[in-house]
């Protein structure tokens, strides 16, 4: 290229290298069009960080519990009136003969530590602690009677406001109004933290224990719902991974041009796109109410999820089985072997990668699928864990989203915060599955 | 025997069926395999299919008939009265099954005398009591046929588990002495094996097509039952949607097909734009390595669960709607609205409807833009006037089943839209779709005779048929778009 003349960039009219007004405004449109996409992509991808940011924010904080630790004198006379350190007798102490001791022993450290809000009640003062406390301490000692007498260090809950007041859901403004709370108790609070007493550890309660009231959100777990999604998943893989296998080897090997395979692939791509909730509705009708099995069972959930997923693992699958070039079923049948050995030995084995990435991820599916599972009762309110035996798969039980769900329902906001940290929970779950199904494809993934 | 451990001695048999059958298929030409038909495995395989097929038939077909037998055997001694009426046996039926239940418990634990304290047998009177005693709350007394009825149930129940453990030992072991009988060194043992193995697969791939006859099946029965209480037409043009539980429901399907429309326009209006511009730009200007990353970041949100963008709407997007938008505009002043459910429902639809674009506009052949080009068009007057004509019938599929799936969301409009079933223009009002009042119908308590729990079924089938429809209209016109290019 030549350098250009000096009078080129003044230039002539006509020039190709001069942009007319025509091409100024269809190079501007050409920038607004590109534009377009790029916002477009921005903002969907803002919405997601948005979306994700919020629940993290929200729900993160629900993984640390404000407890207050003190030394606790187990009253044998309340609590083992027999004295036997019986377990089965101790049982008849109800928790109201914990919360006794509890009151006794929260007083007495209060008067201890010279601790005194004007203006506060007995009442009050021991009003900071969770309801759930007694039962807390009651599971203690029925674990292991022999610290009856003894004076132990337990480490209570406070109630969901106060430990809202360290996680920013109630100001000193706020509990004035606030029936539950009041500014007073929020000072007694923060004279227990300046001492020590209160504190915030990790809660592990939050992924094991189960469920709890309306009352008192401090003490609502995960444990349950975790059992239950896990319970369901392992169903859904029995089921799902070895029916979804065989059928897509049958359609796609075996399966003669006619109209009953014709029917069964229009149905499958037609499942695949049917409104969950529609199985859920299935389940009710054919799985509780024609079968009888029992509601808001791991087992029904899981039948209702292995018809759902099955459509979406059988597509992967197929999929992944058509890659397998022709080329290696032609050589293991010129060598003599059977059709199906054909398939056993070898088109199935290099297809594993992918249809192992196919099911895990049509498993993550049905681990976060909800609409389905309320309609067979899984939204029940459940207390018990179910058994870790087989039977346990007919108990009630309740999955992870299904919980999400049910605790955005109630009223307490500090419910919210349980409900965004079960999602945490849940979206943990699901990165791990996907990041196995990743690995899997990058590694074990051929292409041919 | 419990069906766990029968399980076990099925399997236990089968495994010696594979050992005794190679070992015998190998004995029958003294160890030269080359004068075997089949693979010794497949004489191995054979005595193990053999014991294990038919064994499992019989125990799942016992499994299945002995309630139905057993049931139909006691109802016989429930009064009379109580037979001719189908609920109230049904309910008698399960106190029987309970008071025997209990009493299974009870007679194990050695609570209660099977003979009584007199000899005479269990004392009717104070059985509940008793059942209490051990976990089985009844609801009221026991009475004399519902004992006899529960005895009977036991010695049913205990004579049919005998019976069943024997019959499929019986069956599992006359298959093991057929398949040791039939192995010899010309029998065609890999033949039959690959035929049972066809025959489970295409069994397997049935169970698309049973899923859907059982869902269609599950909701038509349910659906005409609904439509034998409640006129027909009232409910595909009735303008109210008053369900309530003591009786004089009104189930008009109107107010829940405007309020699903009204939200799916929404959704469309915030995803197609939004995923037809993403997907213009990774198929055409992006470079590969921004189209590495960015694709799969915006499949992302396909694999979020649909409750996690319920609760963003319900904690974020509402409460940000109304106190932004609708409260200064004077639009009302609810955090759940068609708006708040139909925006976070369009950001779902979003990845559906850029991916499936995408690849239609990849499908699209490079020769097409090259002429345009040629002729001196803009990289963008080939995109609006050349790509996307080309790949707008592929286009419109995809929008359809964007459609389909948002009319078919659940957890985002129960927890975003609210409950309110009503008609108004208004988006910042609340109102409600299908999915809500089928979730709301069937959720609790359901009773399958009254039209308040039945009008879910009708609900669905109506859910169903449009999604269904729209599916099939995409899978048309994406088809026969398909056909053209290639």
């Amino acid at each position: 290229m030549t350098d250009l003349p000096a009078d080129m960039s003044t230039g002539r009219a006509g020039s190709i290298l001069v942009p007319s007004r025509l091409m100024t405004r269809r190079n501007a449109t050409e920038w607004r069009f590109r534009m377009y996409g790029v916002c477009a992509i921005a903002v969907s991808l803002s919405v997601l960080a948005i979306m994700l940011w919020t629940i993290f924010a929200d729900g993160i904080s629900s993984f640390r519990q404000t407890s207050v630790t003190f030394p606790v004198l187990l009253d044998a006379e309340t609590l083992d009136p027999d004295g036997n350190r019986d377990r089965a007798e101790m049982t008849g102490v109800t928790t109201i003969g914990y919360g006794k001791v509890i009151d006794r022993a929260f007083l007495s450290l209060l008067t201890s530590e010279g601790i005194a809000v004007e203006g506060l009640s007995d009442k009050d003062a021991r009003g900071i602690l969770s309801k759930e406390a007694a039962g807390q301490l009651r599971a203690r000692v029925l674990a292991d009677p022999a610290i009856v007498g003894q004076t132990i260090n337990m480490t209570l809950w406070t109630n969901a406001r106060i430990d809202g007041y360290y996680k920013g859901r109630v100001t000193m403004e706020t509990a004035v109004r606030d029936g539950n709370v009041s500014p007073e108790q929020l000072q007694l609070a923060d004279l227990l933290q300046e001492r020590g007493i209160l504190s915030m550890p990790f809660n592990w309660e939050f992924l094991t224990g189960p469920d709890a009231s309306d009352q008192r959100p401090e003490a609502a777990g995960l444990g349950i719902s975790i059992i239950g999604s896990i319970y369901m998943m392992i169903i859904v893989a029995l089921l799902c991974v070895p029916i979804g296998v065989a059928a897509s080897i049958y359609l796609e090997e075996f399966a003669p041009k006619n109209r009953w395979t014709d029917l069964i692939e229009v149905n499958i791509s037609n499942l695949a796109a049917v409104p969950s909730i529609v199985y859920g509705i299935l389940g009710l009708a054919v799985f509780i109410n024609f079968a009888e099995l029992p509601q808001s069972s791991s087992l029904v959930g899981a039948l209702v999820l292995t018809l759902m997923t099955l459509p979406t693992i059988i597509i992967a699958t197929r999929a992944s089985i058509r890659a397998v070039p022709p080329s290696i079923r032609d050589a293991a049948l010129g060598v003599g072997a059977s059709k199906m050995q054909t398939v056993m030995h070898h088109v199935l084995p290099l297809a594993m990668p992918g249809i192992l990435t196919g099911a895990i991820l049509g498993l993550a599916t049905a681990l976060g699928e909800t609409a389905p599972l309320l309609l067979i009762g899984m939204v029940a309110f459940v207390d018990n864990f179910p058994a870790v035996a087989a039977s346990g798969v007919l108990e009630p039980a309740t999955a992870l989203p299904v919980q999400v769900y049910g605790w955005a329902q109630r009223s307490d906001p500090a419910f919210i915060e349980r409900s965004s940290g079960a999602i945490i929970v849940l979206l943990f779950f699901l990165v791990i599955m996907n990041a196995v199904a990743i690995i899997l494809r990058r590694r074990f993934e051929r292409r041919w | 025997m419990s069906t766990l451990v029968l399980l076990g001695v099925v399997l236990v048999l089968a495994v010696m069926a594979y050992v005794v059958c190679r070992q015998r298929a190998l004995a029958s030409v003294a160890g030269d395999v080359r004068s075997l038909h089949s693979l010794p495995s497949a004489y191995g395989w054979h005595g193990a299919l053999m014991v294990l097929l038919p064994a499992l038939v019989v125990l799942a077909g016992w499994l299945i008939a002995q309630p139905i037998v057993i049931e139909r055997s006691v109802s016989s001694l429930l009064p009379a009265s109580v037979q001719a009426d189908a609920t109230q046996s049904d309910i008698a039926l399960i106190d029987v099954r309970r008071v025997a239940e209990g009493l299974d418990i009870a007679v194990s634990r050695g609570l209660i005398d099977e003979l009584g304290p007199d000899g005479r047998g269990i004392d009717p009177a104070t059985l509940r009591d008793a059942l209490a005693g051990v976990g089985v709350a009844l609801g009221g007394d026991v009475s004399v046929e519902t004992l006899a009825a529960a005895q009977k149930y036991r010695t049913s129940a205990a004579w049919g588990l005998v019976a069943r453990t024997i019959a499929t030992l019986l069956v599992a072991v006359i298959g093991f002495a057929l398949a040791v009988m039939m192995t010899n060194k010309d029998f065609r043992a890999r033949n039959r094996v690959e035929g049972v193995i066809l025959g489970l697969l295409i069994l397997c791939s049935s169970v698309a097509v049973l899923t859907t006859v059982g869902i269609i099946y599950s909701m038509l029965s349910e659906t005409f039952s609904f439509f034998a209480i409640y006129p027909f037409s009232d409910f595909l043009f009735g303008l109210t949607w008053s369900p309530n539980f003591r009786g004089n429901s009104e189930f008009g399907l109107i107010p829940l097909v405007w309020g699903t429309l009204y939200i799916t326009l929404i959704s469309m209006i915030v995803a197609v734009p939004l995923g037809l511009f993403s997907a213009i730009y990774l198929a055409e200007y992006a470079t590969p390595r921004t189209r590495n990353v960015v694709k799969p970041l915006i499949e992302v949100i396909a694999g979020i669960p649909t409750v996690v963008f319920g609760l963003f709407a319900l904690v974020t997007v509402g409460p940000f709607l109304r106190d932004w938008i609708a409260q200064p505009l004077g639009l009302g002043d609810s955090g759940s609205s068609v708006m708040t459910a139909g925006l976070v429902i369009g950001i779902l639809n979003i990845p559906f409807v850029s991916s499936l674009s995408d690849d239609i506009i990849n499908a699209v052949p490079q020769s097409m833009r090259d002429g345009s080009y040629g002729l001196g068009a803009t990289k963008s007057e080939t995109i609006r006037q050349v790509v996307l004509p080309a790949a707008l019938p592929g286009i419109v599929g995809a929008i359809l089943m964007a459609g389909s799936r948002a009319i078919g969301e659940t957890m985002i409009v129960s927890m975003g839209a609210g409950a309110a079933a009503q008609m108004n223009l208004n988006p910042f009002e609340a109102m409600t779709t299908m999915t809500v009042k089928i979730v709301g119908q069937l959720t609790g308590d359901t009773d399958f005779a009254s039209p308040e729990t039945l009008v879910a079924f009708a609900l669905g089938m109506t859910l169903f048929v449009i999604t269904l429809g729209l599916n099939i209209l995409a899978l048309y016109v994406v088809r026969k778009y398909r056909e053209q290019y290639e």
